[in-house]
């Protein structure tokens, strides 16, 4: 087994762009979940949607990366506001049912052939020029910190994306201090309690909603200058769940926690293939090919995500009697 | 003295010098059990007015349809000579009708001074933008300060940065009350507010509800004790089965007979041990 590999790898993710958009996703669902007991159980497509509305806006649309950005954020909102209006005047369990679904359905309307002029259909969008990296600011070179070793542009995409982290985390805290981060809280709590103070709890949720969903906006569109590409089957509802974890781990309602969870769950994560491939592979695993490693590890992330829920509904960073189960 | 909130005949339904809240031809059925059938009910504008009756008599539906809560099968009520029919809850709450909860409603997972900012209205930090530009710091030191104002008087003062959900049965009943309270509303609407408070904060809590109305605010409280309606209430409204069967002032209602027969009891004035004794 190669030891420094494995911790390579496992150091090396904490500071991935990709776990940078989940925590985005992650942060989101603080908003929704954590902040104002909304069942989101769809934020893969408010990432999806982020992610398509940047890649068909500057593909198809030709739009300037930056205007990409912005249509990208229009879009959310539009999504935000078709799924919001017919399903938060009902009870918070209806919202589950209808995120899940409206997650799925679209993802097939990206992967359909119908539409495959704008969306690209299953083989999604790719060739995304290099704008982005145009903006990059940093000096051509290597640039090596401890571990970790960034080419400028590696470098530039971090900073991006934890600069959009930090920016997230900021703009939660500075909301959930004020008095309409109190109303949220006052609506997690018991909705018609704020109603009979004369607060519009339908608009609050559906500003909580849309928020929310920006954030897993910018989630995607950091996914997509990552990857340099967007495809549908990355939004499955695999990934929705992978979220969750990240912010049950952190803490569902604290501003630290998606970020610490999305890092410790990533480095896990890594660190887990790792160790199992490895055993594996030297034969301490009869039972485990090499190539259900995989699977094992989804296996492994839903043991967790029970055993989180059930001994520490607050996660690392959350505060027990601010946040329990009970619907 | 009756003179002073009636005009005319002392019966159900009757007419007030100057109501408040007037209800006509209110109804709710839930499926074929009619909840609520008020042919015409008003409310006496700066009493304190108690609403009172057996349990299932529909007073709880009454209040949930008043505030919008719940939606009658027919009937239209103004407040303040406005309609307020078929508007929503929180808007009902804004024009000044606050109610609180037969079971309560305290937010758990909030502190109690949190639960008590959360009460006032027109707070300029509950737009998002405006949240976020941190030009809210003033008005909330005013509402701060309020609300410390109200929690001493319901002697939860000591008890404001613990979470609500620490709070006891009748800690939180307080703490709804002074929670409404924050909204300073002009009719607040209370469905038994003593139920599991203990007598000597009942008293002090008596004393507050007398205080409301000496500043103005009209009181329509639901009760099942029969020595705080006697107590406080300037007048008394009897439900049965939906209907408003008898009103008038608290003396005079408890020695009615079809009162007495449908909810009070032949035996409401005596202590329990001497009715023991007696027989």
């Amino acid at each position: 087994m190669d030891w420094i590999q494995t911790f390579n790898l496992t150091v090396g993710v904490i500071l991935d762009p990709l776990t940078a958009a989940y925590i985005l996703c992650a942060i989101g669902l603080s908003v929704h979940f954590g902040f104002t007991g909304l069942l989101n159980f769809g934020q893969a497509a408010f990432a999806a949607v982020g992610a398509y509305g940047m890649a068909i806006g500057y593909l198809t649309l030709k739009l300037p990366l930056l205007v990409a950005m912005g249509f990208a954020l229009l879009c959310v909102v539009v999504f935000a506001l078709i799924l919001g209006v017919p399903t938060l005047r009902l009870r918070a369990d209806y919202l589950a049912i209808v995120t899940i679904a409206a997650s799925e359905v679209f993802r097939y309307l990206m992967s359909t052939s119908a539409f495959k002029e704008v969306t690209g259909g299953s083989n999604g969008l790719s060739q995304f020029g290099y704008d982005f990296f145009d903006w990059n600011p940093i000096p051509d070179g290597q640039y090596t910190f401890g571990p970790f070793n960034w080419t400028a542009d590696q470098f530039w995409l971090r900073v991006f994306s934890f600069g959009l982290v930090g920016i997230a985390t900021l703009l939660v805290w500075l909301m959930m201090r004020s008095p309409w981060g109190r109303v949220l809280k006052g609506i997690r709590e018991d909705e018609d309690a704020v109603r009979s103070l004369g607060k519009n709890v339908f608009s609050y949720k559906l500003q909580s909603l849309i928020i929310g969903g920006l954030f897993a906006g910018m989630g995607g569109i950091v996914f997509v200058l990552s990857m340099s590409n967007v495809q549908p089957q990355t939004w499955v509802t695999n990934f929705t769940f992978m979220v969750w974890t990240v912010l049950l781990l952190g803490g569902a309602a604290s501003m630290l926690g998606p970020i610490a969870g999305g890092m410790v769950f990533f480095a896990l994560w890594v660190f887990v293939n790792e160790i199992l491939a490895g055993m594996s592979a030297i034969g301490w695993l009869p039972f485990l090919d090499p190539a259900q490693v995989g699977q094992v590890r989804f296996i492994l992330i839903g043991l967790a995500l029970m055993l989180l829920v059930i001994f520490r509904p607050q996660g690392m960073f959350g505060n027990k009697k601010e946040l329990r189960f009970n619907g | 003295m009756a003179n002073d909130i009636v005009v005319g005949k002392i019966e159900p339904g009757c007419k007030k010098v100057d109501p408040i809240l007037v209800a006509h031809n209110v109804t709710r059925q839930f499926g074929g059990l009619t909840a609520v059938n008020v042919e015409h009910l008003e409310i006496p504008r700066g009493k304190i007015t108690a609403l009172i009756g057996p349990n299932g008599a529909g007073k709880t539906t009454l209040f949930n349809l008043l505030t919008g809560f719940d939606k009658p099968d027919t009937g239209d009520w103004q407040f303040e000579g406005k309609n307020l029919a078929g508007v929503a809850s929180y808007k009902v709450a804004r024009r000044g009708m606050v109610r609180t909860f037969q079971l309560t409603k305290s937010l758990n997972a909030m502190t109690v001074i949190e639960n008590m900012r959360l009460g006032a209205q027109k707070q300029i930090g509950e737009n998002v933008f405006a949240g976020l530009a941190q030009i809210w710091t003033s008005q909330e030191a005013k509402i701060t300060a309020m609300a410390d104002q109200l929690l001493s008087r319901f002697k939860l003062d000591t008890k404001r940065e613990d979470y609500a959900g620490s709070l006891s049965g009748g800690q939180r009943k307080l703490l709804e009350m002074a929670r409404a309270l924050m909204s300073e509303p002009k009719l607040i609407m209370l469905d038994e507010p003593m139920a599991g408070v203990n007598p000597a904060l009942t008293q002090s809590l008596l004393e507050h509800i007398k205080g409301l109305k000496a500043n103005g605010t009209t009181v329509l409280f639901v009760e099942h004790d029969m020595h705080v309606v006697r107590h406080i209430s300037d007048w008394v409204i009897v439900m049965a089965e939906g209907k408003v069967v008898a009103e008038g002032e608290p003396g005079v209602v408890m020695k009615d007979q079809a009162v007495i027969d449908a909810y009070l009891g032949a035996h409401h004035d005596t202590d329990l041990g001497t009715m023991k004794k007696g027989k």
